[in-house]
C-alpha cells in the first residue's frame, strides 16, 4: 500500500531495489575472493551506527526499566547508591492497589473516547476535502495545516487560556449562548471536565493528521470507479460502501492503530494542562508512572507501572504491526 | 454530475465552520499576545485587536534565561537532526539498495523503535543520566532526541532513496564511478528534497519534546517547552505574555511546517506510515 504523493514513487522504487545488488556483486565477483567478503560486509557496517545507537539509547533503557521496576528505590536508596532487590514486590503491589486498575480503566476509556472521535471526525474532514472545491480545499488545509503544526505545549497553554474561568473566551461564548451558568465556570476544577478539555485538544490537534490521511487515499481511488459505479446505478450510499470504503478501509485501520498507541501513551497535554489533577483524578497510566515515580520518587512502584504500560502497549503494536506487515510483503 | 444549490453549498458552508475551528487557537494565541492588558481581560472579548500593542513580547523576551534557553533549544535540535539524519542515510542506504541476512529483521525492529515509548520511559533514562553525572547538560538530550527521531528519519528517508531509480545509480558505476561515488554524486543530490522534508518532522519532534527534558534537566540546562509551561505559574495569570511566549515558541514551527507541508505529508505517507 503505497500513497501517491508528489514526486514520491515508492510504488514502482522497491520492485528495483534489487537490481543494484546484481551490479554490486558483479563488481565484486571481478575483483576476487576479498572484496566479494568486504562488499557482503557492507550493509552491516552501514547499519552499525543506527544499530549501536538503538542498542545503546533504547534498548538498554529499556532493560534498565525492567531492572528497576524489580528494586525497591526510593530517594533513600537513591542518594546512597544502593541497589535493594525486592522481587515481584512492585508488580503485585500495583496489581494488588485499587488506585492502579482505575487509572488503567480510566486509560482505556479515555484512549476510546480520544480515537473514536479522532477517526470518525479525520474521516468526515478528508472527505470533505475531497469534495469542495480547489480554493475552498486550500482555505481549509491552512487551518488544518496549522492546528496540525501547533507545538503540543504551546496549544496546551492556549487551551488553558481559553478555557479560563474568568478571561476564558469558551465561558463568554457559553454564557452568551444562554449557558448563563457557565459565565465564571472553573473548568479545571473537576474530573469530567478537565478530560472534557485535554480530549477537545487532542482531537483538534489529531484530526488534521487523519483526514489528510484519507484525502491522500481517496485521491487514489480513479474517476473511472466512480462512474462505472453511477452507471450501474449505484448511489451515493452504495458507491460510498463499494467504491470508498473498500479503498479508504487499510488507511482507515493502520491510522486507527497509529493513534490509539499515540493517545494511549500521551503525556504532555495531561501532565501540563493540570498535572493529572483535581486530585489526581485525570491521571492517565504514563502520568500516574512519572507522578509516582519521579513525583513521589518511587522510582521502583513507577518503573513497574511503567513496565506494565508498556505490555499493554506491545500488544497494541503487535497487532498494529502484523497488519502492515500483511499489507506490504516485500517490505 | 450537476448537483443542487443545496449540494454545492453545504460543503462550503462545513468547511468554513471547520475553519474557524480550527484555527481559532491559533488565531486566539497570536492576537491575545498583541492585545493590550485591559483588552485581554475585558469583559467582552475583543476580536480584532486593533490597537496593539508589542509590550507581551518584550516582557516574554526579557523573562530571565529566555535566550539561553533559545540557544540550548536550538543547539540541541540541530545536533540531534543532523546526527540523526547522518546516521539514518547510513542505514536507509544498505536497506533500500542492498540485500542481505536480517534485512526484514531491521526494519522490523526499526518500525518498534519508532514507537517506543519515551513518555513512559523517562525513570529509566534518569537513573542512567544520574548515573553518568549528566544531569543538566545537553549532551544526553541530543543524544536521546537523536534517537527519537532516528526510526522516523531511517523510515523516511528509505521511502526517499528507493525513490531514485536504481538505473541512474547503475548507470554512473557503468561510467566508472565506484559505489561511493554513484551515491554521492547521483543519490545524494537528488535526495535533497527528502532530507530536508525528514530533517523538518525531526525539528519538530525535537523542539517540542517535554517529559525528558522535564526530569533531566532544570534551570539554565532547560529547553524552551519546559519554559513555557512554567512561565505561566511564574507570571501567574498573565495571559497576554504567556501567550507572546506561546507565539514566540510556536512561530519557527508553524512557518517551517506551512511551507514544507506539501513535501512532508508526502514524506510522512511514502516513508513511515507505509499503511
Amino acid at each position: 500500500m503505497t500513497v501517491q504523493s508528489e514526486g514520491v514513487q515508492t510504488r514502482s522504487s522497491n520492485r528495483g531495489s534489487g537490481d543494484g545488488d546484481v551490479v554490486a556483486s558483479k563488481r565484486s565477483g571481478q575483483s576476487g575472493k576479498a572484496a566479494g567478503i568486504a562488499s557482503r560486509a557492507t550493509p552491516y557496517l552501514l547499519l552499525l551506527p543506527a544499530a549501536l545507537a538503538t542498542v545503546v539509547l533504547l534498548g538498554y533503557p529499556v532493560v534498565k526499566l525492567v531492572l528497576i521496576s524489580f528494586q525497591k528505590l526510593n530517594p533513600f536508596q537513591l542518594i546512597q547508591h544502593v541497589t535493594v532487590w525486592n522481587g515481584f514486590k512492585n508488580y503485585t503491589d500495583q496489581l494488588t492497589s485499587a488506585e492502579f486498575w482505575h487509572t488503567a480503566e480510566r486509560s482505556v476509556i479515555f484512549t476510546l473516547i480520544n480515537v473514536v472521535l479522532i477517526m470518525v471526525g479525520g474521516s468526515l474532514v478528508g472527505l470533505l476535502l475531497n469534495r469542495l472545491g480547489k480554493s475552498m480545499r486550500l482555505f481549509l488545509s491552512v487551518a488544518l495545516i496549522l492546528a496540525w503544526a501547533m507545538p503540543v505545549v504551546a496549544s496546551t497553554t492556549v487551551y488553558q487560556w481559553l478555557f479560563d474561568s474568568q478571561f476564558g473566551v469558551v465561558n463568554w461564548f457559553l454564557d452568551k449562548l444562554g449557558w448563563h451558568s457557565m459565565a465564571n465556570y472553573n473548568w479545571f476544577s473537576s474530573q469530567y471536565s478537565t478530560f472534557a478539555v485535554i480530549i477537545l485538544l487532542i482531537v483538534w490537534a489529531s484530526i488534521p493528521f487523519v483526514a489528510f490521511t484519507m484525502y491522500a487515499a481517496l485521491t487514489t481511488i480513479p474517476n473511472e470507479h466512480y462512474e462505472a459505479a453511477r452507471m450501474d446505478g449505484a448511489g451515493a450510499l452504495k458507491i460510498f460502501r463499494f467504491v470508498v470504503f473498500p479503498a479508504l478501509k487499510p488507511f482507515f485501520m493502520s491510522t486507527a492503530f497509529l493513534e490509539i498507541i499515540w493517545v494511549f501513551k500521551c503525556f504532555t497535554q495531561v501532565i501540563a494542562i493540570n498535572q493529572g489533577g483535581p486530585d489526581r483524578l485525570t491521571e492517565t497510566l504514563p502520568v500516574y508512572s512519572f507522578v509516582e515515580g519521579v513525583g513521589n520518587q518511587h522510582f521502583g512502584s513507577g518503573a513497574a507501572i511503567a513496565v506494565l504500560t508498556i505490555l499493554i502497549l506491545l500488544c497494541l503494536m503487535a497487532y498494529y504491526l502484523r497488519t502492515i506487515l500483511k499489507q506490504e510483503d516485500e517490505l | 454530475m450537476r448537483r443542487s444549490l443545496f449540494g454545492r453549498t453545504w460543503p462550503n458552508a462545513v468547511a468554513v465552520v471547520l475553519f474557524v475551528f480550527f484555527i481559532f487557537p491559533v488565531y486566539w494565541m497570536a492576537s491575545t499576545a498583541f492585545k493590550q492588558n485591559n483588552d485581554v481581560i475585558a469583559k467582552t472579548p475583543v476580536f480584532l485587536p486593533l490597537n496593539g500593542t508589542l509590550e507581551h513580547f518584550r516582557k516574554a523576551v526579557s523573562a530571565p534565561g529566555f535566550w539561553t534557553l533559545v540557544v540550548n533549544s536550538v543547539t540541541v535540535t540541530t545536533l540531534s537532526v543532523l546526527l540523526s539524519l547522518v546516521i539514518a542515510l547510513l542505514a536507509a542506504f544498505a536497506l533500500t539498495r542492498m540485500k542481505f541476512k536480517g534485512r526484514k529483521g531491521f526494519i522490523l525492529v526499526v518500525m518498534v523503535a519508532q514507537m517506543a515509548p519515551w513518555e513512559v520511559m523517562v525513570i529509566a533514562v534518569y537513573m542512567l543520566v544520574r548515573d553518568n553525572n549528566m544531569l543538566n547538560s545537553l549532551v544526553p538530550l541530543t543524544l536521546f532526541y537523536m534517537m527519537m527521531v532516528l526510526p522516523f528519519t531511517i523510515l523516511t528517508l528509505r521511502g526517499f532513496i528507493a525513490a531514485v531509480p536504481a538505473e541512474l545509480e547503475e548507470s554512473a558505476m557503468v561510467d566508472g564511478c565506484t559505489r561511493r561515488q554513484a551515491f554521492v554524486k547521483v543519490v545524494l543530490p537528488l535526495l535533497a528534497p527528502g532530507l530536508m522534508a525528514t530533517s523538518i518532522f525531526g525539528c519538530i519532534t525535537a523542539w517540542n519534546e517535554f517529559p525528558l527534558v522535564l526530569v533531566l534537566n532544570k534551570e539554565s540546562a532547560q529547553t524552551l517547552p519546559l519554559w513555557l509551561t512554567k512561565f505561566q505559574t511564574n507570571f501567574g495569570n498573565d495571559w497576554g505574555a504567556t501567550m507572546a511566549a506561546s507565539t514566540l515558541f510556536a512561530i519557527p514551527i508553524l512557518v517551517v511546517f506551512f511551507i514544507m507541508q506539501r513535501r512532508a505529508v508526502g514524506g510522512l505517507t511514502a516513508g513511515a506510515v507505509k499503511g
